[in-house]
């Protein structure tokens, strides 16, 4: 059929149409075309646009075989209490089958606070393990062998001093660096945008980050060195386009800082990574990921002038939303976290993690956990997903909306580009302000029902409490103070302060990489407060405005 | 012309997770009532400090990251140390409904949890603020 007769063969469609939609208006809110033809992918030509799997522009996934090769790595998200608990939990899932590591810390770990600081009481093992230590992470990773697994750790600014403990335990294991695998999120401009787990203001933020880029191109090559999250951008409220644009938009910053620091970007650019949501919309999250992998590819291509594939290709680990599960109904979020697995899969994740049904209450139980990794293991052996590359590359409907969201993540890259860059849109409060927006929309489209959440807005049932959930032993706090004070009597205390006064001079010296420091100061049995603290010092800490 | 309520919008503990807090500050505010919200990390003494400062009608705290039997409780305690008695406190975030009779019976008048309508807690304060 040619255009002319299909368009008209479409306005004749339209007309008929017309008159039944009228009689229901629909969420107004949608990407989604109501039909989609050849005519909204006018032009499409399969070699630019798409390519083949592992080529330019990397649309439908980055490796030439893809799942039938390989499963994507089922990597559940975990810790709680102590290291004790916790390496407990992490043997339980590798023996159900999951295939890598992924830590949960707690806050204060998180925020570089060692467990007997006053601002971590009740905090303590909370949502996540406390390390204060290289003892604690001796114990975290005790039977595992460093060699096999790889170990993706959720932490962002003490980022640096958690990997140097991770390096400091393969040492002991007699695992050398260069075999280590895995992953630090160590993105810190998503935390001044959207998950608030900041120490350091962004500059010294950004030379860590780069300093771990460099030690590791060197002395950690297999080693992912940022995970750069879109994750937290859309759990605090964005939409799948602005997700991709504002996550993008920090990574631009991060290639930047690397560049002025003198690094070549093909020496750190594979070693990139990033990390996205899978939502609810599961076309519209299908569609999210192809077009960042062309959004990225390109400006690597065009902008850095990157030279190897490698460089180009944006891989990413995926969590289905947690703010998207519900407190109601819980047993429903099965199904949530189900199609939202399906969607991460058919848009060709390189890693997965699904939520448990209980998240929305608590801390995930061993069973809930179990659900949600089986979940991953039938889409992948039962469903048939996984048989073919982009099983829905050629849609009408996945071509126009990956055009769609490529087009209107770009107009915001663009306008932070203008602004000057990730970092002064995040200073100036912009990218926090419109993320703030579409989560005031959402709401409120949910209190008005122009969006229907089942269970919450629509087909509520009388709710029966809860029961089981797990619960976090309030001794934790007491215990992890107890080993501190243990650890602090029983280490040369005399080499700790001298690795710290080493690594106060390196940081004041912005020509030194402070990552060889830090490992040190973690040999001598340093705590993550008192390393944390010398940098405090010498960086200041970073205070937020928020503007309502 | 009637006094607007006032009221403090807080995130105690390092829980960084604020989206809940914005929006319901974002919705008190269009309700009509002055909103102060005090960004993130708050510890007990700075919130009851502010509430002393900004001398509001309503405390609401949020909190996600489970540590609410040690804060809230602290906060209300603070508050009530500096004569703010009649001060109404509230709560909202992932807070188990086991929690939260231990909870009120600390002062907190009511705990809001997810799936809350912004509604639902602008009729709680107009109805119970003192």
């Amino acid at each position: 059929m040619s255009n002319d007769t299909l368009k008209e063969k479409l306005a004749a469609y339209q007309a008929k149409v017309d008159k039944a939609i009228a009689k229901f208006p629909e969420r107004k809110n949608l990407m989604a075309e109501r039909l989609c033809t050849p005519l909204d992918i006018e032009g499409f030509d399969y070699e630019k646009e798409l390519g083949f799997p592992s080529e330019y522009p990397y649309t439908r996934g980055v490796q030439p075989t893809m799942y039938r090769g390989r499963f994507w790595t089922m990597r559940m998200y975990a810790g709680f209490a102590t290291a004790e608990e916790s390496n407990k939990r992490y043997r339980y899932l590798i023996e159900s089958g999951a295939t890598g590591l992924s830590c949960a810390f707690d806050l204060p770990t998180q925020i570089g606070y060692d467990s007997d600081d006053e601002v971590a009481t009740g905090e303590v093992g909370k949502v996540g393990v406390a390390i204060d230590s290289l003892a604690d992470m001796e114990i975290l990773f005790d039977q595992i062998d460093l060699g096999k697994v790889s170990t993706s750790m959720t932490i962002n600014a003490p980022a640096s001093v958690l990997l140097a403990m991770y390096i400091a335990v393969g040492e002991k294991q007699g695992v050398s660096a260069d075999k280590l695998k895995g992953t630090i999120q160590n993105d810190i401009l998503k935390e001044y945008a959207a998950r608030g787990t900041y120490i350091f203001p962004p500059k010294p933020s950004m030379r860590l980050i780069t300093n771990v880029f460099e030690y590791c191109s060197k002395n950690v090559p297999s080693w992912n060195t940022i995970s750069i999250s879109g994750y937290h951008i859309r759990e605090a409220g964005s939409t799948a386009a602005q997700e991709i644009a504002f996550t993008i938009a920090d990574g631009i910053a991060y290639v930047e800082a690397a560049l002025k620091a003198g690094l070549d970007v093909d020496a750190f650019a594979g070693r990139l990574s990033f990390f996205w949501n899978a939502h609810n919309n599961f076309f519209e999250e299908v569609a999210k990921y192809r077009a960042s992998r062309r959004i990225w590819a390109k400006i690597m291509k065009d902008r850095f002038k990157a030279q190897k594939a490698k460089s180009m290709m944006l891989r990413f680990h995926t969590q289905t939303a947690g703010s998207m599960l519900t407190a109601q109904q819980p047993m429903n979020n099965i199904v949530r976290v189900a199609l939202q697995t399906a969607a991460a899969v058919m848009g060709g994740t390189q890693s997965l993690h699904t939520n448990s049904k209980d998240e929305a209450l608590a801390l995930p139980t061993e069973e809930s956990v179990q659900v949600a990794l089986r979940t991953q293991q039938i889409v992948a052996y039962e469903s048939g997903i996984a048989d073919t590359i982009d099983p829905l590359g050629g849609s009408y409907y996945v071509e126009s909306l990956t055009n769609k969201i490529e087009a209107e993540a770009m107009e915001y890259i663009k306008k932070i580009d203008e602004m000057g860059g990730a970092v002064v849109a995040i200073e100036k409060g912009y990218i926090q302000r419109e993320i703030q927006d579409s989560a005031y929309k959402w709401q409120m489209d949910v209190e008005k029902n122009n969006r229907i959440i089942v269970g919450v807005n629509k087909f509520q049932v009388e709710e029966k409490p809860v029961e089981g959930l797990l619960r976090v032993d309030a001794s934790v706090g007491e215990l992890q103070k107890k080993k501190l004070a243990d650890l602090r009597a029983k280490r040369d205390n005399k080499a700790v302060q001298e690795s710290l006064a080493a690594l106060e001079a390196g940081c004041k010296d912005e020509h030194v990489n402070l990552m060889p420091l830090i490992i040190a100061a973690v040999h001598t049995y340093a705590t993550l407060g008192e390393i944390c603290g010398v940098m405090r010092k010498v960086f200041g800490e970073y205070e937020s405005h928020v503007n309502l | 012309m009637e006094k607007r309520i006032r009221v403090l919008v807080a995130k105690p503990g390092l829980d960084g997770h604020d989206r809940g807090a914005k929006v319901v500050a974002r919705a008190l505010r269009d309700a009509g009532f002055e909103v102060i919200y005090t960004g993130l990390r708050q510890t007990p003494e700075q919130i009851a400090e502010a509430a002393l400062q900004e001398d509001v009608n309503v405390v609401a705290l949020s909190l996600l990251s489970g540590a609410h039997n040690h804060l809230f409780p602290k906060v209300i305690g603070l508050l009530k140390g500096k004569g703010m008695s009649d001060v109404l406190v509230i709560g909202g975030g992932v807070i188990p409904d086991s929690d939260i009779p231990g909870l009120k019976e600390a002062g907190v008048a009511e705990v809001f949890t997810p799936g809350t309508t912004t509604a639902k807690i602008v009729e709680f304060i107009t109805a119970n603020v003192k």
